[in-house]
């Protein structure tokens, strides 16, 4: 048994260190804050290396970024090259979200915080990358074509969303850790007296939805008759009361800050006088944007699995070990809400009133 | 349990190393034509841009802007956008930067700046004076965005050119990631002013570098 113990960590070792590398990717570019030397909000942070894997993800989305505004000339000239146009917009959606970006970062840790299952992994990718497309078209709709704006107007807009998203970004790690630190301290009790675990598990179970599956699942062997929920995805759990509420947050965190490239394109389109064009180009890219975030999504939650898999064969600190997963993704939230407010803040003095 | 939490602490700290990165990928395009200029006694004084947007960023910078003539923009239309820019581009180093006879050049406030609108984009004038005028040996310059949301890209044709030089200055320009002999001439002083804090932005770095033995 005690070679056993011994042994036993090191592969669970590897199989978290896979799940928080998987978390890692996804979250790359927690820095991203905004300043804006031409007025256009700009990422802060000076980024990874432009060889590999992540500098071919830059340069195919500068190219295909660079190729938009060609492809909107063209479909200005001539109708049907407009697929044209949406066919790039599609590829660099995918491309600009396989390249680190705050959004894929923040659902990624909130989906290993709640131990949320894939389908709804990808249901919040898909939503927040709409919601993201939607703003941005609502944005320039509104602003530029309604109010004839300047870019500086609209510039200023984007930065009191990010304020709010920001915030929100912020606000949600902090509930994730207050939750899961909880739950987390009241497994440790547990592991020290088995059955008064038992209890908190069970109250927490109800007042904390689902992540509590698996601290079932930690002790099935035990409390078999505690074993309430399943663990899989429910149609009522997604949809249902508190269902689409839980999600709503993260959806709007993330999905409330508008992507740059996509306000440009808008612009251009309109400039070019077929804004819509622009609109069809826009949630095009979200399509892409929300397919890579959903694959990401699902490709943690498949991590976190395996690694809660390994974590069961040991009832007691294989759940502990699940919980401390769960409180450092809720603990990555909420640092990255904050790492992007210091950048808001640190950089608005840089706009000029 | 002490070698899980470890293995978790590694992880975090390795995502931490690693995550450095920016989504960035440019959002603004620039080519660069800029002047080295020196005055009558062979002093350098100062750099003279004349930096030109892509078609899109232009076009988003002139939305809403009023002009007499619909799309089509004056140097006057655009006075307050060109202050605008010289004005943020201060907190950014004005993306230029270099050594001076070994010393890092100190750049006074830009002046001389307007904005031009041909073809559909804007074209950014603006002269970065030296601080104090010196006598050049050796410089070396670097146009570049560390963040990369920005990227500069020199001109096809004479990107930089030196005006009122002494003759013995002699121009070198290496574009980002060139593996051409004149990049190795810069040789180990470019590398060593480059900000180990952003590494990224560097290999994107125009290297401009003026002899004057």
């Amino acid at each position: 048994m005690t070679r056993r113990l011994r042994r036993e960590p090191s592969w669970r070792a590897i199989m978290l260190c896979a799940a928080v590398t998987v978390l890692a990717v996804a979250v790359c570019d927690a820095a991203l804050a905004q300043s804006s030397p031409f007025g256009v909000p700009r990422p802060q942070a000076p980024a990874a290396p432009s060889d590999g894997i992540v500098g071919w993800l830059l340069a195919k989305q500068a190219e295909f970024y660079r190729a938009l505004s060609g492809a909107i000339r063209a479909a200005k000239a001539d109708g049907t090259a407009v697929w044209g146009l949406f066919g790039l917009s599609f590829l660099y959606g995918i491309f600009h979200a396989a390249g680190p970006g705050h959004g894929k970062a923040v659902i990624a840790s909130y989906v290993v915080a709640n131990d949320e299952t894939w389908r709804r992994g990808v249901i919040l990718s898909f939503a927040s990358a709409f919601l993201q497309a939607l703003v941005a078209v609502a944005l320039v709709g509104v602003v530029a074509i309604l109010l004839g704006a300047t870019a500086r107007v609209m510039g200023d807009i984007v930065r009191y969303i990010e304020i709010i998203s920001y915030s929100l970004i912020t606000l949600l790690g902090a509930r994730l850790l207050w939750v899961k630190g909880r739950a987390a301290i009241a497994d440790f009790r547990g592991l020290q007296t088995e059955h008064e675990h038992f209890q908190h598990a069970h109250g927490h179970a109800h007042g904390h939805h689902h992540h509590h599956g698996h601290a079932h699942h930690g002790h099935d062997h035990a409390h078999d008759e505690s074993c309430g929920h399943s663990h899989g995805p429910e149609p009522k759990d997604l949809a249902g009361p508190g269902g689409w509420k839980r999600g709503l947050t993260a959806i709007v965190a993330v999905g409330l800050r508008p992507c740059s490239g996509a306000i440009l394109v808008l612009v251009f389109a309109l400039a070019q006088g077929i804004f819509w064009a622009g609109v069809g180009a826009t949630f095009i890219m979200g399509l892409g944007t929300a397919i890579t975030v959903a694959v990401i999504a699902t490709i943690t939650v498949g991590a976190q699995g395996w690694a809660r898999k390994l974590a069961s064969s040991q009832p007691g600190s294989g759940t502990l070990a699940m919980r401390g997963l769960e409180v450092a993704a809720a603990l990555f939230v909420l640092l990255f809400g904050l790492a992007l407010l210091a950048g808001y803040m640190v950089n608005e003095r840089m706009f000029p009133a | 349990m002490t070698r899980l939490f470890k293995a978790l602490l590694a992880s975090a700290v390795l995502t931490l190393a690693f995550s450095s990165g920016a989504d960035a990928h440019p959002h603004v395009f620039v080519t660069i034509k800029s002047e080295i200029v020196y005055d009558a006694e062979g002093k350098v004084t100062g750099i003279r841009h004349a930096w030109t947007f892509d078609d899109m960023f232009s076009t988003y910078a002139t939305q809403g802007l009023e002009s007499k003539q619909k799309g089509v923009f004056t140097r006057e239309e655009l006075a307050a956008l060109a202050e605008v820019n010289v004005t943020s581009m201060k907190e950014f180093d004005f993306f230029t930067q270099g050594k001076l006879n070994g010393e890092k050049i100190a750049f006074g406030d830009p002046k001389d700046y307007w904005l031009d609108f041909k073809d559909q984009v804007l074209t950014l004038n603006f002269t970065l004076p030296v601080k104090t005028p010196v006598r050049m040996r050796d410089m070396n310059l670097d146009i570049y965005d560390p963040a990369y949301f920005v990227s500069f890209e020199l001109a096809e044709s004479e990107p930089i050119r030196l005006v009122a030089a002494p003759a013995a200055c002699k121009l070198s320009v290496a574009k980002p990631n060139d593996s051409s002999a004149q990049t190795k001439n810069l040789g180990e002083s470019f590398f060593n002013q480059m900000d180990p804090k952003n590494p990224f932005g560097t290999q994107f770095a125009n290297k401009i570098s003026v002899k004057c033995p």
